[in-house]
């Protein structure tokens, strides 16, 4: 595995610079822990608060029992940990502490970290030091290539099986009809989708179960529930004739499928921007997806992880800071999706935006990535110097400086954070990051370009530089 | 999926394209055995074909799909909303705003329910924090103006502050989202303040204006020059509605005096009753005018010294009618239920009277002397409790003294009222100074039970004397084995009043101590956390004050 750099990990010369506020709330892994981190960031219950240069950050905080929990933060992870037996993670006293910390509150002074929170921070840094490409440990299992093999093939059949079924399935339901498939209702296609998972396709399973809810989605949804048979065919035949594909196309369609990849490509190294960070219900799990902005090499690359039933995901990265490290991509073309590996440095918080296009090359943008990724609901894009304007019953966002618009995604409409983007605007130009996709943009971090009104990010480095989170 | 769609076509599929698709759509919708798909490129699919049909036209709706997807143009964009106007204001320093997103994220969690526990509870400092921002006069940041209307649609007492914070973006903001809409309601914040320095445009929008810019119209115009004011209303006085006369006539509370006695006068003779009060009230309040003259006269008829015990007691002969003069004096006839009219008649005669003429009544004795005298025939609640009104009304600070006695004196035997709300309105007449110290004092020598009302009318934050007597008197309940819960409303008052350098005084509080004979059982520990709660939250307005200079 080639490396893109050698040596021990850098630490960053002189103090490490402290995150906002609202980067630190953006780690909560929800509301009620933001709130009870709030409260804790606010006064009080601290004791033996520090700080160092290297970005560690540890205090001791009285709880309702004797002993104070322990609590520690690396930020350069970031990690946290903390002897609270919150399932929570980060836990509120890591987001209070945090908030100490960004808030340049007396109780966390320089100095040298208390023991407890040294053993475990040098221990950490060890082993990321130690640490290579991710690719590499994630494969511990049994060594033997044949055996590897041969479950690769029994599963490859078995979803060879599953695509044939559903093909059947899809071809009965077009041939009595979508009327009478939505008559037959959802039943029919969770049964489906049950099959789908024993075949080892969660990829199928998932489309399939997606069909269900598609007749109750208002008007105009035989075209919606057509278009989405269609994309399931055409994903069924390209599995069955997945050795016809070029390399990179079937790469693409392993992982719509379901089956799972590990990020392979070479590493870049980087100093990447955290544009957003935020979760989705996935069934009884939560995908949470970072979206980071390589500044030299320009890509713009998703962090996925998932947390079990009750836990939030294990990863968090506060939105606007920029950190040096290696992104591993993970196979497929068109691909967005990498691993984070090796780290070099503190996260430092500057957030300029991306250079960002116009609504139009946006679109173009979409319409280029569906010819390596067809099954592809959205990409991810920065709009320049647009302005929100409403539109009927929702949001537009339309070019300043010429007559082109994309709407606002239907998902976005409801969610606060429209109307934080609508207010940093003023009725001015704004540079929004987001998704584009067929349904539309959903913004997902907003930074003002204009002169006049203050964008709410009140940065320290002044002029708006920061992303302000809109999820 | 209707967005693009509505407004976009595929670029690359020509005019033949959307018949096609439609006619796949109706061909999935029938099913493809009642209606074989026409598939792009030739006729009906054959007959022997009926097994691939269903393919075949998966085939097709997924070109036709990713095509269209691929394809898609940016649609045109409606009418551009109008730009906020721009708010010359600095924007908030960077820890100030911080803890106001700190302050809104708490008000829009979850609360933790039930107990307090010792963290300070954020949403009640919002009022406070809105006020110094708007003192230090800061612009907020666009980002936070959401969270900060959502605030203000829940909680009506922070709209005025918030809606000025919010400054001219918020109200732009507000004319987009019907959620708040309240904002572009009434006049605080809503118009801009009227330009008073243009006759021109104050005759016109005296004249055109909606009620509420004309409210606030006059109050511009009367703050700066109440003739000017007085001119203007009696412009249009004999036209308006009875409604819009009673608050007209509102606005001549500020910078009342002699010259508009004539004005008042007519007044009294309006057709709405409720104008008729309004002017006989104002006028009361003018010791010199001509009402007040005739209210004195009336007064002092019913009320004298006590000739037949020396002189040193008062005799009340209450009135015997309601005359017409009274009446059109604004005398209301009619007592409430449960109240006998001759007393109801001699309450407002003796409210209305200035508290000057009883002190040539009673042989130059002083407001103290006058209260100490007895009243004959049980009339002295009735009496005390009109003067204890007319102090108010013609803000007498001897006279409200004199009515409020000793603090030491338990209220029940307190010269002028026992009543909390009474005592607290005569002692809004008072310096605040003197103010606060009458309220410690009273609370050295009666507790807190009874404090809470009297608390509300000090000045913010409480003066030096105030605070430690209420610090005092928390512990002594402390002591004395209570919850903290029974003293919370006092305890949350003193979160947000208490001067923040009585802090560090505070923190020997916080230490848990052993309980006291026959205390309720865990009160030393709630106490601890109640006081931890107060020294947090003091530290916490110290630290917001200090971000906001």
């Amino acid at each position: 595995m080639l490396r893109s750099h050698g040596g021990e990990p850098s630490r960053a010369d002189g103090p490490v610079a402290r995150w906002t506020v609202e980067q630190v709330l953006a780690l909560a892994p929800d509301d009620a822990s933001r709130k009870a981190g709030s409260r804790l960031g606010s006064a009080g219950p601290w004791s033996d608060g520090g700080f160092d240069g290297s970005g560690a950050v540890w205090g001791l905080c009285k709880g309702s029992g004797g002993k104070p929990y322990r609590t520690v933060i690396d930020t350069t992870g970031p990690a946290y940990r903390c002897s609270c037996p919150s399932r929570k993670f980060p836990c509120k006293h890591a987001l209070g502490l945090l908030l100490l910390w960004a808030g340049g509150d007396a109780a966390i002074r320089p100095g040298e970290a208390a023991e407890w929170a040294g053993e475990w921070l040098r221990g950490r840094r060890v082993r990321a030091a130690e640490k290579g490409p991710p690719a590499s440990d994630a494969a511990p299992g049994p060594a033997d290539p044949e055996a590897v093999r041969k479950r690769a093939e029994r599963r490859a059949e078995r979803i060879t099986g599953g695509a044939e079924e559903l093909e059947q399935r899809l071809a009965d339901v077009l041939r009595g009809g979508l009327a009478s498939a939505d008559r037959a209702g959802y039943g029919l296609w969770e049964e489906t989708a049950a099959r789908m998972v024993d075949a080892q396709a969660p990829g199928l399973a998932s489309r399939v179960r997606e069909l269900g809810a598609i007749p109750a989605s208002g008007p105009g949804w035989p075209v919606r529930l057509l278009e989405e048979c269609a994309l399931l065919h055409l994903l069924d035949t390209a599995w069955l004739g997945l050795d016809r594909l070029p390399d990179r196309l079937a790469a693409t369609v392993r992982t719509r499928v379901g089956l799972p990849a590990a990020a392979e490509g070479l590493p870049v190294r980087d100093h990447w921007l955290v544009l957003a960070q935020y979760d989705i219900p996935d069934g009884k799990i939560v995908a949470r997806r970072i979206w980071l902005y390589g500044r030299e090499s320009g890509r713009t690359a998703l962090l996925l992880s998932f947390g079990a039933p009750g836990r939030s995901p294990g990863q968090a990265l506060p939105v606007g800071v920029t950190l040096e490290a290696e992104l591993t991509p993970y196979p497929g073309s068109g691909q967005p999706r990498a691993e984070l590996g090796r780290q070099f440095g503190a996260p430092t918080p500057s957030g300029t935006p991306p250079p960002g296009a116009g609504t139009a090359a946006a679109l173009a943008a979409y319409g280029d990535a569906l010819r390596h990724d067809p099954w592809l609901e959205a990409c991810p894009v920065t709009l320049r110097d647009v302005i929100p304007v409403p539109s009927g019953d929702g949001w537009q966002l339309a070019d300043a400086r010429a007559e082109s618009a994309v709407p606002v995604a239907p998902a976005a409409l409801s969610r606060p954070g429209l109307w934080k983007l609508v207010a940093l605007s003023g009725g001015g130009p704004v540079t929004v990051f987001g998704e584009i996709g067929h349904r539309g943009f959903d913004p997902l971090a907003a930074w003002t370009t204009g002169a006049g009104n203050d964008p709410g990010g009140g940065s320290r480095s002044g002029g708006g530089e920061e992303p302000v989170p809109l999820i | 999926m209707s967005a693009p769609t509505d407004t976009t076509a595929s670029a690359s599929a020509a005019a033949a394209a959307p018949t096609a698709w439609e006619d796949l759509v109706t061909s999935a919708l029938l099913g493809t055995d009642r209606r074989p798909p026409v598939l792009p490129g030739g006729g009906p699919a054959r007959e022997d074909s009926a097994a691939t049909a269903p393919a075949a036209l998966l085939d097709a709706a997924a070109l036709h799909t990713v095509r269209r997807r691929a394809g898609l143009l940016p649609a045109r964009p409606g009418a551009r909303p109008a730009p906020a106007a721009a708010d010359a204001r600095p924007p908030l320093p960077a820890a100030a705003r911080r803890r106001l997103a700190q302050l809104l994220a708490d008000r829009a969690a979850p609360s933790g329910g039930g107990r307090r526990g010792t963290t300070p509870d954020l949403t009640e400092l919002i009022p406070q924090w809105l006020a110094t921002a708007n003192l230090r006069g800061f612009r907020a940041p666009a980002a936070l103006l959401p969270p900060l209307l959502d605030a203000a649609r829940a909680r009506t007492d922070l709209r005025p502050q918030a809606l000025t914070f919010a400054g001219p973006l918020g109200l732009w903001l507000a004319g987009l989202n019907p959620e708040w809409k309240f904002a572009l309601r009434g006049s605080s914040g809503g118009s801009p303040r009227p330009d008073t320095t243009d006759p021109q445009a104050v005759r016109l929008l005296w004249e055109e204006g909606l009620f509420a810019e004309r409210v606030a119209l006059l109050d511009a115009v009367r703050a700066q020059d109440p003739g000017a004011a007085l001119a203007l209303l009696a412009t249009t006085w004999s036209t308006e509605r009875a409604e819009d006369r009673l608050m007209f006539l509102d606005s001549l509370r500020t910078g009342l005096s002699g010259a508009d006695e004539p004005f008042l006068e007519q007044a009294l003779s309006d057709r709405s009753r409720n104008v008729r009060s309004t002017a006989a009230e104002l006028l009361s309040a003018l010791p010199d005018s001509a009402l007040a003259g005739r209210m004195a006269a009336r007064a002092t008829s019913c009320v004298n010294p006590d000739r037949t015990g020396g002189g040193a007691s008062i005799a009340v002969e209450a009135p015997h009618e309601c005359d017409s003069g009274m009446q059109r004096d604004g005398v209301a006839p009619l007592p409430p239920a449960g109240r006998g009219e001759r007393s109801w008649w001699l309450g407002q005669l003796v409210e209305a009277a200035p508290l000057t003429v009883w002190r040539q009544q009673f042989g130059g004795r002083t407001a103290h002397e006058i209260v100490a005298l007895p009243v004959a025939d049980d009339w002295a609640g009735e009496l005390h409790a009109a003067w204890c009104r007319a102090a108010v009304r013609q803000r007498d600070a001897e006279w409200a003294r004199a009515l409020l006695g000793a603090p030491s004196t338990p209220p029940s035997n307190g010269p002028g009222t026992a009543s909390l709300a009474e005592r607290s309105k005569l002692l809004v007449t008072l310096p605040g100074a003197e103010r606060a110290g009458w309220v410690a004092d009273f609370i050295a020598a009666h507790g807190l039970s009874e404090a809470f009302q009297l608390l509300g009318v000090c000045a913010v934050p409480w003066a030096g004397p105030l605070g430690r007597s209420v610090v005092d008197a928390l512990d002594i309940a402390r002591d004395a084995g209570s919850y903290p819960w029974s003293f919370s409303g006092v305890m949350g008052l003193a979160e947000r009043c208490l001067d923040p350098v009585e802090a560090d005084r505070l923190e020997v509080l916080t230490a848990t101590q052993d309980e006291p004979e026959g205390a309720s059982p865990g009160a030393g520990g709630y106490w601890s956390e109640a006081f931890q709660r107060l020294v947090s939250t003091l530290r916490l307005r110290a630290a917001m004050d200090a971000e906001l200079a």
